[in-house]
């Protein structure tokens, strides 16, 4: 009897040894699940709705994942993280993958253990004030009180601006975008400071937006991207590119619209055939289907069309391609071939 | 032991560890240390394996680098340049800082209100009931983010204060400036003839010891009862005044000048100008206070630039540095200058009084001068206190309760006035009562007090256990020193309190 416990101990310790070593793939399709880190609401780029459904540039991008590896959108648990909470939910496991307009960093990057898999907004840091203020530069900022998100880069690059340029300022330490928002609307705060693409964001939920601007300076690079824990290479892999796949398709022209006809059979582009599984098996090689990367695209459409339906120029964000156009069309965007 | 525990001739065999009643429980603690520090070093082996799988080893010299992160309260030196130890001390500081602030006024709060629910007085009795189950059955973490909410909504922001027909004004003479960003309150400054006054206040606290100790010996070995309540704030209160107002006199005498390598000019009309963009060495000394307010009522724009000393601000003026250097400072009249610095003709300063107050004043986005307790401070602080007091309330009611009404009744019978009897029979004996559950109250609010990140109060598991946590990564290091501090905080407040109950509790003769 003893005995026998002490065995079913044993089995029991290295089962659980045995399934932390399992790779991450495995274990979202036993799960029949994929747990992605998002924000804890902001709109354009993840926040739930009245009917708990989260949407947004982020959401669309776990939602792709979802499609590829488990062939439906919908399968994700979406787990809400802040700033701060965000890379502890990653290495502990909690969370599959993070899409949490996080910027890719050296020492995120190599000290802390993650895999950045690529970029899918190229963002920098800004300064909103109230217009009332009538404040034009950053550099009159002297002695103002900014609201700044802990747990960021936006709060060490913060400090290094306000210090290179002479001038003071009293940091207010906030965890959410709900609280710094808050704050910053009851005159807590003179400035809210964070990503452009979050002051946008964060603005066009304002009664009167027009009541605020965004300053001309802006202080640093924050290639925002989706990330994965060291050492799954296979995992890494799929993330980085479902984020391709969807680059790509805008780039070849293939849309929400017209993808089920594209990929019906052959046509005479052969990337485009690679893409969506008619010719070859990339997803072989991935350890998926090959339909996987149509799934992807057809979740939610490619790239521009994710952009345009959540932060674009038609939305309430309003945020224009610039950067983060096509590098066909004067912008960053460029992924490796699909061959 | 009595002989017949002797055991018997024949030696020891290995079975009596569990049949011999003499040994069967020292062999059972033993294996149950063995078990738990088999454990407890299987779960170090773990965390320190899954941590080198990671490729996370544990370390501590992510201390000594730099933190790279601004925090807004300092009670020491600190800036983004400053190491992450340093970090860690400064939300140490702060963590302390309202756990005893919170201390003091949760107990004066809970007393008063344990106190109070005993009242005959139906109405103020119900109403403090009301006042322990509204606080203690909510979690305080509400309780400090409704605090915050209150204090950001309804308080005016600094720029309301502004222009002619501002929406806000200034509270007391113009001293206190109360925003949404917090509570702005005069800072004292010094000038001549403050060493004498606080010597003189000293002595005075120490006369008022003494006093207290003649008072009782005269009452023990005479019956005489002194009126010392109001002699001790006498006592208090007189002489530093006394000396206080005599250095004020002596004080009209003594002039300060503004020198540097610039100077304020004395126009025609009488009106004071200087160049544009002047920055001023603040020394934070009562003649200093009397320049900045000579310069704002003439409306000349400067820069105050924080300078400990005289020797300190001439190492500024000649600085050069844009950052840490200033222009002009402010001495006492006759205070021999090195070449090259000039007096501003004309302009003369009065020292000031022992004391002077430095207000609030208004200049850009925010109030400067003063000192700030800032809305995290203040709602963190408040919270915490408010909801402890709920639970020494409850305390203290059950420790006057647990004096039987006989003593009440008998110390009435031999003629006691009330107040005496509350002070000298019943608070001594419902004090032992108290103290002990007491100490758990100040325990919950320190441990409490870590919930500050809520409100955006920079304690250590703000400073610590969140940004540098996040920034580094390193989640077992910090948590494991955030552990050790807290732990040791405990340890060092039971211990006071109880050295105080081992005073205050029962002696048996
Ligand atoms: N890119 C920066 C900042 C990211 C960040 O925290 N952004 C804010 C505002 S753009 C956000 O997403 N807030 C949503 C939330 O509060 O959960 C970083 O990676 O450190």
């Amino acid at each position: 009897m003893k005995k026998s416990v002490f065995i079913g101990t044993l089995a029991a310790v290295s089962v659980t040894a045995g399934m932390a070593a399992a790779s991450t793939l495995d274990d979202v399709k036993a799960a029949g699940e994929l747990k992605c880190g998002v924000s804890t609401g902001l709109v354009g780029f993840a926040a739930a709705d009245a009917n708990g459904v989260y949407h947004g540039f982020d959401v669309a991008v776990c939602r792709a994942v979802a499609a590829a590896v488990l062939g439906d959108g919908d399968k994700v648990k979406f787990v809400p993280t802040t700033g701060k909470t965000r890379f502890t939910a990653l290495a502990s496991g909690e969370v599959d993958m993070l899409a949490r307009n996080t910027t890719w960093t050296f020492s995120r990057d190599v000290d802390l253990k993650f895999e950045f898999i690529g970029v899918n907004y190229y963002d920098g840091q800004g300064f909103m004030v109230p217009k009332a203020l009538g404040v034009a530069s950053a550099k009159d900022l002297d002695g103002a009180t900014v609201c700044i998100q802990t747990g960021t880069t936006t709060e060490l690059n913060l400090a290094d601006y306000f210090r290179s340029n002479n001038i003071s300022y009293e940091p207010v330490p906030i965890e959410t975008n709900a609280e710094g928002q808050a704050q910053y609307l009851s005159g807590a705060c003179d400035v809210y400071t964070t990503d452009a693409s979050g002051l946008a964001a964060t603005r066009a939920t304002f009664e009167k937006p027009d009541d605020h601007v965004v300053l001309p300076e802006i202080i640093s690079k924050e290639p925002l991207g989706p990330l994965v824990r060291h050492g799954d290479n296979q995992w890494g892999d799929i993330i980085r590119w479902t984020l391709n796949a969807l680059i790509t398709a805008e780039e070849l022209g293939v849309t929400s619209a017209n993808i089920d006809k594209m990929s019906m059979e052959a046509g005479n582009n052969p990337e485009i055939n690679r893409l969506l599984g008619t010719e070859g098996d990339l997803g072989g090689m991935l350890g998926l289907d090959k339909e996987w990367a149509k799934r992807a695209v057809a979740q939610s459409g490619n790239y521009g069309e994710i952009f345009d339906s959540n932060i674009g120029e038609g939305s309430p964000v309003g945020i224009a391609r610039g950067l983060n156009a096509s590098w066909t069309d004067g912008g960053l965007l460029y992924t490796p071939p699909f061959r | 032991m009595s002989a017949t525990a002797e055991p018997e001739k024949g030696g020891f065999r290995l079975s009596q560890l569990i049949y011999d009643t003499r040994y069967r429980s020292m062999t059972i603690q033993i294996i149950a240390l063995i078990g738990f520090l088999l454990s407890v070093g299987w779960l170090i082996r773990n965390a320190g394996q899954n941590l080198a799988e990671l490729g996370k080893p544990l370390g501590f010299g992510f201390l000594t680098e730099q933190a790279g992160y601004d925090i807004n309260q300092r009670l020491i030196e600190y800036n983004s340049q400053m190491t992450h130890g340093r970090a860690a001390v400064i939300g140490l500081l702060n963590t302390l800082l309202v756990a005893f602030l919170g201390c003091i006024t949760a107990t004066v709060i809970g007393v008063s209100i344990g106190v109070l629910r005993l009242s005959k007085n139906w109405i103020v009795s119900r109403l403090m009931t009301l006042y322990i189950e509204m606080f203690r059955n909510v979690p305080v973490l509400l309780w400090i983010i409704i605090t915050m909410a209150i204090f950001i909504e309804v308080f005016p922001q600094p720029r309301d204060f502004r222009g002619e027909d501002a929406i806000a004004t200034m509270k007391l003479f113009d001293s206190i400036a109360i925003t949404n960003r917090g509570i702005l309150i005069p800072a004292l400054a010094y000038g001549p003839g403050i060493v004498l006054v606080f010597i003189t206040f000293v002595l005075s606290l120490i006369g008022i010891v003494f006093f207290r100790r003649y008072a009782k010996k005269l009452q023990e070995e005479t019956g005489k009862i002194l009126p010392s309540g109001l002699i001790s704030t006498g006592i208090f209160f007189v002489p530093t005044l006394v000396v206080f107002f005599a250095a004020t006199m002596i004080n009209l005498n003594k002039e300060h000048v503004v020198f540097g390598a610039k100077t304020l000019t004395l126009n025609a009309d009488n009106s004071i100008s200087a160049d544009s963009g002047i920055r001023f060495c603040d020394t934070g000394g009562a003649g200093n206070v009397n320049a900045k307010n000579l310069m704002r009522a003439n409306g000349i724009k400067f820069k105050s630039v924080p300078s400990y000393d005289l020797a300190d601000s001439l190492t500024r003026m000649s600085s050069g540095n844009t950052r840490t250097g200033c222009d002009i400072a402010t001495v006492p009249s006759g205070t021999a200058l090195p070449e090259g610095l000039f007096v501003s003709e004309g302009i003369s300063l009065y020292s000031g009084r022992p004391i002077e107050l430095e207000k609030p004043y208004l200049s850009g986005f925010n109030f400067t001068d003063g000192v700030l307790m800032r809305n995290s401070l203040i709602a963190l602080w408040f919270a915490l206190s408010l909801y402890t007091a709920a639970f020494i309330a409850e305390t203290v009611r059950s420790g006057i309760q647990a004096v039987s009404k006989g003593q009440t009744e008998a110390a009435g019978a031999l003629g006691l006035r009330p107040g005496r009897i509350t002070s000298l029979v019943v608070l001594p004996q419902a004090l032992r009562v108290i103290i002990p559950p007491m100490i758990s109250q100040y325990l919950n609010l320190t441990k409490n007090s870590s919930l500050a990140i809520a409100v955006g109060y920079m304690d250590i598991t703000g400073t610590l256990g969140g940004i540098t946590l996040n920034q580094t990564g390193r989640e077992m290091e910090s948590l494991i020193i955030l552990m050790a501090i807290y732990l040791a905080i405990s340890l060092t407040i039971s211990t006071i309190m109880n050295q105080y109950n081992e005073r205050v509790k029962l002696r048996e003769r």
